[in-house]
């Protein structure tokens, strides 16, 4: 394509800049607003009265006598300990992806290297948990996590989000594995390994691209996710999605919404580090044929 | 591969997904077709810091002895399902019969919330999946003309509105479009309407939903087909070239059908989501004009009485939904799957 | 500085000698509740208890999981914190005990009012009051040489002057967010008119009267003069209107009252023109159009006897009467705690119970009401369909849900 884009007529070329760059811009501008709003005052940020206080910073400046304040990020993150959340989303995250991947490894392999007729029901099953909306599975878990004493700790959470991203990490590794050529474990159980053993001597080797990509949406769902985690955790257990929540407050409540701004600046500052890093990995992994339905 | 082999493989997962999964929506099935025992209800004195007055509370001791004697409640057949919180049969037939017009008949409708929200939930996920197809594909396309250096840059800040949390996502673009706001003011300006609001008028909260799920869903269809164009059959291109095909005819006749399988993909997990189309509503506060079948249940289970006999009901007609929107892309999974064997 | 030093040495040592000698308790007591800043203080007071463990899980989820969280035997949580509206979810399911004994052993200070009693029996031990009422902006009613409404109609006349002299283009605010908030500003503008929900006794729903065509015409009338957007307003959202200056006249939470201007950047019109008053009346009715709210505790009935004893004596020591010593605790809330002096944010709650405003009802199906008046009022708010329609819609959906939950045959 490269070869051919130099000899693209100049319209077209053209065209496409400005295409791309309206795309970015449309792609990251709430960021970059979000970001630039952090640093002001409520009323600044949604800027009621007029619209360009939040570019001015009118009633910011009036209040801590310059047009930026980190009154946001410091109470978020020292007077309501916002960090104690982002250490809990860590580990969160970090089980939750060590864990589907373990056991959706296996699954996604076997899957793709059994030839009966159960696969593929199997696979449709799976496709059919996908669609059940969340909210109604955690409600189904509360009356036995109490009973059991489960509730409101990280490990439920984790397993809870484990099951919820099995289905999907099922399907991007089952088809993942069956682009790699069977001949491979084939020739291993050939020459006597067992089926296990020919997977992690011959299979792990090789599938790294697809699994890297397949934690990362791993890791996105348990980042961002709402329901299951402010259903499921205890406040002292939160993550930062429900701390963000919670900063908003209720009907008859005072929210911090300059908090919950702050809050949300910070939580999305890792995810930009994580496609900063991982960006080609997607792609690689993407290509490598996990996402051939 | 054995069965005895595969199944230690898939044990694990298998384990999960039916604790977790399974499970609780067999839970959720015997619920959508049981509900609660009829309270006994008295009269009785209360005090209250204010003022001591008459009001209806449930007796305790009568409606103990109802619920040991069955524990999971009365069974109520397909009730649920057939009242007018759900598919409304009686309300749909009196309609049918007193509307003299069939747009009539659709007004009335609409007033029903299962019908209301269907009619949203269906206008969202046949606009947005198409959409966000066409939109990632382009983004996809004008990327790969990019030189390598830019091509890092400009995924990074594409991929953004994917990552972002739904909830986080929607509230920024919520505080954004108030007509106080940035982008409020400026489609005032550019309509030249200085009333102009958004959040107060139903199409435009309708567009505004659609935009923000083209929005967030389409980096994820832009970065599966920007992985897909990577592996493009570079010879065929060189052959059609030398042929003398325009650069439309190329991406017409090689590149699509290339990318034929993973448009598929997308659709299929796109169509679920979207199905399900949920944070946008809560975010955006919209549900005065806008409705989904997760809504329901969110409504259904957040009241101070919590209906979850109803909640369930509408999940299980949910994932029948999931199931018949999908039933296309299924039968051509089977066909596949039986050709490779 | 010394002197300083020594005081607070001196405050800390009384402090701690009450602590340990009014509070030792001998079992666990887990606490689920609201997270607003008065509620945080009880569960911070219970915690004080020493002698077994005192968890607190305060959130705003809390309707979603105390329900469940007290029904196994053994109860998670030992105490509920609830209001009126969400104590009935608890005795719907049964979970709650009665408090008879305990009060008789451990309840000394309590006021007779605090008392939830039903049947005879007490269920509940209420710390704070809440109720809606007018919030205005004093210099602008004063430039208009207006007085403070204290009917809707004076208020629809003074929003119409304040439009008028081109002060503000929305005068008016109102939590009318579609959901909770629209349907409790109906139930408001429904009882100010007189109106009752059900049949009495039965629950049968009665909400499609006159009343309630009349509190929807009201509320519609005054949603000329609110934000074109109001269906997606909130209180948060209403709140933030006042502050920026927008508005000068709204139905409030008092809960909210005290913290309304003091936030950063709010102009200084706003702040000195702040004012509070007691509930309007509408349709020259004597009840005011809004409803009484109290915060109380609860014990949960699956725990043992010595369980119940130590929550009980560890929710004491959260509202006990010392607390009100306090400046900020004394600001937090318009407590029911004896030796409350009231604050001048707390004006307006007061007024709304002098003036014999009824309180949110009880009912075990009010819920269900309230939740099917939240989701189809929205249709009539804009315009789409007769007040009667609305009306009606509200009547069946309520019905289906009731019949679902077994209150309607």
């Amino acid at each position: 394509m490269a070869s051919s884009a130099l000899r693209a007529p100049l319209s077209l070329r053209v065209l496409t800049k400005g295409f791309i760059i309206f795309w970015l811009i449309l792609a990251a501008f709430p960021f970059i607003w979000t970001l630039w709003g952090s640093f002001k005052v409520e009323l600044d940020f949604f800027s009621i009265a007029d619209w360009t206080n939040a570019l001015t910073g009118a009633n910011t400046e009036r209040t801590h006598g310059s047009p930026f304040t980190g009154a946001g990020y410091e109470g978020a993150w020292v007077q309501e300990e916002f960090w104690r959340s982002v250490i809990n989303t860590f580990i969160v995250c970090f089980f939750v992806v060590c864990t589907s991947l373990t056991i959706g490894t296996l699954g996604g392999y076997a899957l793709s290297r059994s030839g009966y007729r159960y696969t593929f029901w199997l696979l449709i099953t799976a496709l059919i948990f996908r669609a059940m909306p969340p909210i109604t599975l955690v409600s189904g878990y509360l009356l036995p996590f109490f009973e059991w004493n489960v509730w409101g700790i990280l490990p439920t959470t984790i397993i809870v989000l484990v099951a919820i991203n099995q289905p999907f990490t099922l399907w991007m590794l089952h088809s993942f594995f069956q682009n790699i050529p069977k001949e491979l474990d084939e020739s291993a159980k050939v020459d006597g390994c067992t089926q296990f053993q020919a997977f992690r001597l011959v299979i792990v080797p090789v599938m790294w691209p697809g699994v890297i990509t397949t934690g990362l949406f791993s890791f996105l769902l348990a980042y961002n996710d709402f329901a299951v985690t402010s259903m499921l955790l205890s406040e002292s257990n939160r993550t930062m999605v429900p701390a963000i929540a919670a900063f908003l407050g209720t009907t008859q409540t005072e929210g911090n919404v300059m908090f919950a701004v702050a809050a949300v600046v910070s939580a999305t500052a890792p995810l930009f580090v994580l496609v900063m890093f991982f960006q080609r990995q997607i792609v690689s992994g993407l290509t490598a044929g996990a996402v051939k339905g | 591969m054995k069965h005895r082999t595969f199944f230690w493989f898939f044990l694990p997962t298998g384990l999960a997904m039916l604790l977790f999964i399974a499970a609780p929506i067999v839970s959720v099935v015997i619920q959508s077709v049981t509900a609660q025992h009829e309270p006994v209800l008295i009269t009785v004195e209360t005090c209250t810091p204010f003022s001591c007055t008459e009001e209806t509370t449930i007796d305790q001791e009568a409606t103990r002895e109802l619920r040991e004697a069955r524990p999971l409640g009365r069974f109520v057949g397909l009730d649920i399902y057939l009242d007018r919180g759900h598919l409304a049969v009686a309300e749909v037939a009196e309609a049918w019969r007193t509307s003299d017009s069939i747009g009539a008949f659709f007004s009335e409708l609409g007033d029903l919330p299962f019908y209301r929200a269907i009619g949203f939930t269906l206008t969202y996920t046949f606009t947005v999946t198409p959409l966000l197809i066409i939109l990632g594909m382009a983004i996809a396309l004008a990327v790969n003309t990019l030189t390598q250096k830019l091509k890092g840059i400009v995924i990074f800040f594409s991929l953004l509105p994917m990552i972002v949390t739904p909830l986080v996502g929607s509230l920024i673009m919520f505080w954004m479009i108030d007509n106080r706001g940035v982008l409020g003011n400026f489609l005032s300006w550019l309509v030249n309407d200085p009333d102009l609001s958004v959040k107060a008028s139903t199409p435009l909260m309708w567009i505004a939903l659609i935009v923000y799920g083209v929005w967030h869903s389409a980096p994820f269809a832009f970065v599966v087909f920007y992985a897909g164009l990577q592996t493009l059959p570079e010879d065929q291109i060189e052959a059609s070239q030398i042929d003398g095909a325009t650069r439309w005819q190329q991406v017409r006749y090689i590149v699509v059908p290339h990318l034929m399988p993973l448009v598929t993909f997308v659709a299929l997990i796109q169509l679920m989501d979207n199905f399900r189309v949920f944070e946008p509503i809560v975010g955006f506060n919209a549900s005065a004009h806008a409705t989904s079948l997760s809504w329901i249940i969110f409504n259904d289970m957040g009241g101070e009485t919590r209906q979850l006999s109803a909640a369930a009901a509408t999940s299980v007609l949910t994932i029948l939904g999931v199931a018949i929107l999908l039933s296309p892309v299924l039968v051509r999974t089977w066909r596949d799957f039986k050709g490779k064997m | 500085m010394y002197l300083k030093t020594l005081t607070t040495a001196g405050a800390l040592a009384v402090l701690s000698a009450t602590t340990a000698l009014s509070c030792e308790i001998s079992a666990r007591v887990s606490i689920v509740g609201n997270e607003f800043p008065a509620i945080q203080t009880v569960g911070a007071g219970a915690q004080e208890c020493s002698g077994a463990e005192v968890s607190t899980n305060l959130t705003a989820d809390h309707q979603q999981i105390n329900v469940a969280g007290m029904s196994g035997n053994p109860a998670e949580y030992t105490s509920a914190i609830i209001a009126n509206s969400s104590i009935v979810a608890l005795m719907n399911a049964d979970v709650i005990r009665p408090l008879d004994d305990l009060v008789e052993a451990h309840g000394e200070g309590l006021n007779r009012n605090q008392l939830i009693t039903i049947n005879g029996q007490v269920m509940a031990v209420a710390f704070m009051a809440n109720a809606q009422h007018l919030v205005y902006r004093a210099d602008v009613l004063d430039q208009l040489g207006l007085d403070v409404p204290t009917t809707y109609e004076e208020m629809l006349a003074a929003a119409e002057a304040i439009r008028e002299a081109g002060l503000m283009e929305n005068p008016v605010g109102g939590a009318y967010a579609a959901g909770w908030n629209l349907a409790q500003e109906f139930n408001n503008m429904f009882i100010g008119y007189g109106g009752q929900f059900f049949e009495p006794g039965t629950a049968e729903p009665t909400v499609n009267s006159e009343a309630g065509v009349q509190a929807l015409e009201m509320m519609r009338a005054l949603s000329e003069y609110m934000n074109p957007d109001f269906l997606t307003h909130d209180s948060n959202a209403t709140n933030a209107e006042y502050r920026a200056g927008n508005v000068a006249l709204m139905n409030m939470w008092g809960s909210r009252a005290a913290t309304l201007v003091t936030v950063d950047g709010v102009p200084q019109e706003v702040v000195d023109g702040f004012a509070i008053a007691g509930p309007m009346t509408v349709g020259g009715g004597d009840i005011p159009a809004t409803t009484l709210w109290w915060d109380g505790w609860t014990v949960a009935s699956n725990i043992s006897d010595e369980e119940a004893e130590a929550t009980f004596i560890a929710m004491m020591n959260g509202i006990r009467p010392e607390m009100m010593e306090d400046e900020d605790i004394r600001t937090q809330a318009v407590w029911l705690i004896p030796g409350y002096e009231p604050t001048p944010a707390a004006v307006g709650v007061f007024a709304a119970a002098e003036m014999g405003s009824v309180p949110y009802p009880m009912l075990p199906y009010m819920g269900l009401m309230h939740t099917a008046l939240g989701a189809e009022l929205t249709d009539f708010m804009q315009g789409n369909e007769s007040a009667e329609q609305a009306l009606a819609d509200v009547e069946a959906a309520y019905r289906a849900a009731a019949r679902e939950q077994g209150y309607l045959q």
